[in-house]
């Protein structure tokens, strides 16, 4: 799994584990070497996002632009005008967009620098979601988010879990999803993530990820 | 059915749609919007009606209306959009007309703020509307207990033809935990002889009013509804007693809150502190009996909450005020930490 373009755009339905494979992959491109930002371009989810790892993400030397109201009482989405400076810099850059079709709206605001810089554009898709069961549902809800955003997937990651009870068997079983989703869209599988406890069994394109998740209990 | 991720939100939204509820109507807000925008995507598909009113007051009263001609019914909100819904619900209650109102609690007063808090207790339990009136109030702790109560709400409310309140938080109606729901026959729901669904000529008119002319007449309706209000309290009361059989410390917290309590429970027993809680999923009705009986071995009890002490009194009332009551708790959307209840339940730990 190797992203050469400076524009890495994470989106997908909500809950599909977008932060979290956000910013496991923002640390991921620190340790090779990569100088990177990671935008948080989520306009919906009032409380879980990527702004709960700031500290630890900036002490990795990743820079951090964040709403200015994230996790505050104020309930106004905000885009940060610091999204600008990431156009004219050296780093390699991740968009976490939330929310759906809505949140690729804010997205979209962007598509003309985006598209001069050249970008991925990387679905995380969850089965165990249940408005994206099933692979039709999952290209309904990928559709919706390019119509809404101007810009196009080109990957996909295979985020298939079901919180601190998935099993190994839980991801394998995703994997005909996964194919299936390939096989209707064409877009390349370009891994299957799963909390790295986990001792999952898979040919090629694993990606252990640490759950980044905010606990409350 | 094998379990799938979801949001409570979008749970409570999925189990009602299952348990047989085709009408919808709501007013965003903060943080519960998930519920009208998962109601709007899937009403559609199953003949159902999601409709965004105009404000809080009409959803209410639309509910009043649609539960008056028989349907089950529900609206959601969060703490200043139940405070407008107050006066519809009053009236619900006055016309005994079931129906599941959600409050996904947000900080307040006022505006307050969109984080997690559980500062309701009062209005939920005490004063949801004028009059002599109760609801019953179901504390949900888990994505799994807010999709079943949510069945369970719709089942009461029609047994005892009364509005069920559930009561969530910001934390629960947004985060995500695995959830299976159960069987529910949906289509299999229970006569309703007194509702409006038109006479066809062929009975009396029903009527649904909270209005009584006659004085004796507003009375005797009171005291029906209190009769049945016995029975709820004699049937209906849950809790969760936890760790309480050898306990000398008895924490009382619910919610999202008790969640947090459990972690803390273990992290004391470690230490060789007896501690365990009684977790009130009912809050109306209050589980005075579990209170009474643990009160019996305990030494001290301490309640936990997002507010500031809003659950002691009832506390002190179930157990007769016969052990001192402690209270600790964070308001403002802010969360305690396990390590935070941990340190008081030293402090009580220290002087029994």
């Amino acid at each position: 799994m190797t992203f050469t373009k400076k524009i890495i755009i994470i989106s997908g339905h909500y809950g599909s584990g977008k932060t979290n494979i956000a910013v496991n992959l923002a640390k991921k491109l620190v340790t090779e070497g990569k100088k990177v930002a990671l935008v948080d371009l989520d306009i919906v989810n009032p409380y879980f996002r990527a702004a709960d790892n700031r500290a630890e993400l900036e002490a990795l030397g990743i820079r951090c632009i964040l709403p200015q109201f994230a996790n505050t009482n104020v309930d106004v989405p905000t885009l940060p005008p610091q999204i600008h400076s990431v156009f004219v810099s050296d780093e390699t850059v991740i968009f976490d967009v939330g929310g759906d079709k809505d949140g690729a709206v804010a997205l979209g605001v962007y598509r003309n620098a985006i598209n001069k810089a050249g970008y991925d554009m990387i679905a995380v898709v969850n089965m165990y979601r249940p408005l994206t069961a099933t692979p039709e549902d999952t290209l309904e809800n990928l559709r919706e988010i390019e119509d809404n955003c101007s810009l196009s997937f080109t990957g996909f990651i295979n985020n298939s879990n079901l919180g601190e009870e998935t099993t190994a068997a839980d991801v394998e079983a995703s994997l005909s999803y996964a194919k299936a989703i390939e096989k209707m869209t064409s877009l390349p599988l370009i891994a299957t993530s799963y909390v790295e406890s986990l001792h999952v069994t898979l040919d090629t394109l694993a990606m252990p990820i640490r759950d980044i998740t905010k606990k409350i209990y | 059915m094998a379990k799938v991720l979801m949001k409570g939100n979008e749970a409570i939204a999925e189990a009602a749609i299952r348990s047989g509820c085709r009408h919808y109507f709501g007013y965003p807000i903060t943080p519960q919007t998930e519920i009208a925008e998962y109601m709007a995507k899937r009403m559609p598909k199953v003949g159902g009606l999601c409709l965004q009113a105009e404000s809080e007051i009409a959803a209410i009263n639309m509910v009043l209306g649609a539960s008056a001609a028989g349907v089950r019914v529900m609206t959601s909100s969060s703490s200043p959009g139940i405070s407008l819904k107050s006066e519809g619900i009053s009236y619900m209650v006055g016309s005994d007309l079931p129906a599941l109102i959600l409050n996904v609690q947000r900080g307040g007063p006022g505006l307050g703020g969109i984080q997690p808090a559980q500062s309701d207790y009062y209005q939920a339990t005490k004063a949801n509307g004028h009059g002599d009136l109760h609801l019953i109030v179901l504390a949900p702790s888990s994505i799994q207990e807010a999709a079943d109560f949510t069945t369970l709400a719709f089942e009461l409310g029609d047994k005892y033809r009364i509005p069920v309140m559930m009561l969530a938080d910001g934390a629960l109606g947004q985060m995500m935990e695995p959830v299976e729901f159960k069987e529910v026959n949906g289509d299999a729901l229970p006569e309703k002889p007194w509702a409006t669904t038109g006479t066809e000529g062929k009975r009396k008119k029903n009527i649904i009013n909270s209005l009584f002319i006659k004085p004796d007449e507003l009375e005797d309706s009171i005291n029906a509804r209190f009769e049945r209000y016995a029975e709820i309290e004699k049937n209906e009361v849950r809790a969760e007693e936890y760790m309480t059989e050898d306990a000398d410390i008895v924490i009382v917290s619910y919610g999202i809150t008790s969640r947090i309590c459990k972690t803390a429970i273990s992290m004391a027993r470690k230490e060789g502190i007896k501690v365990g809680m009684v977790r009130p999923i009912t809050l109306w009705p209050y589980p005075n009996e579990a209170l009474a009986k643990a009160a019996k071995t305990a030494k001290e009890f301490l309640v936990v909450e997002l507010n500031k002490g809003q659950m002691t009194g009832d506390v002190k009332l179930a157990i007769e005020c016969s052990r001192p009551v402690s209270f600790y708790g964070r308001t403002g959307g802010m969360m305690p930490t396990p390590e935070e209840i941990l340190d008081e339940i030293r402090k009580i730990g220290g002087r029994i």
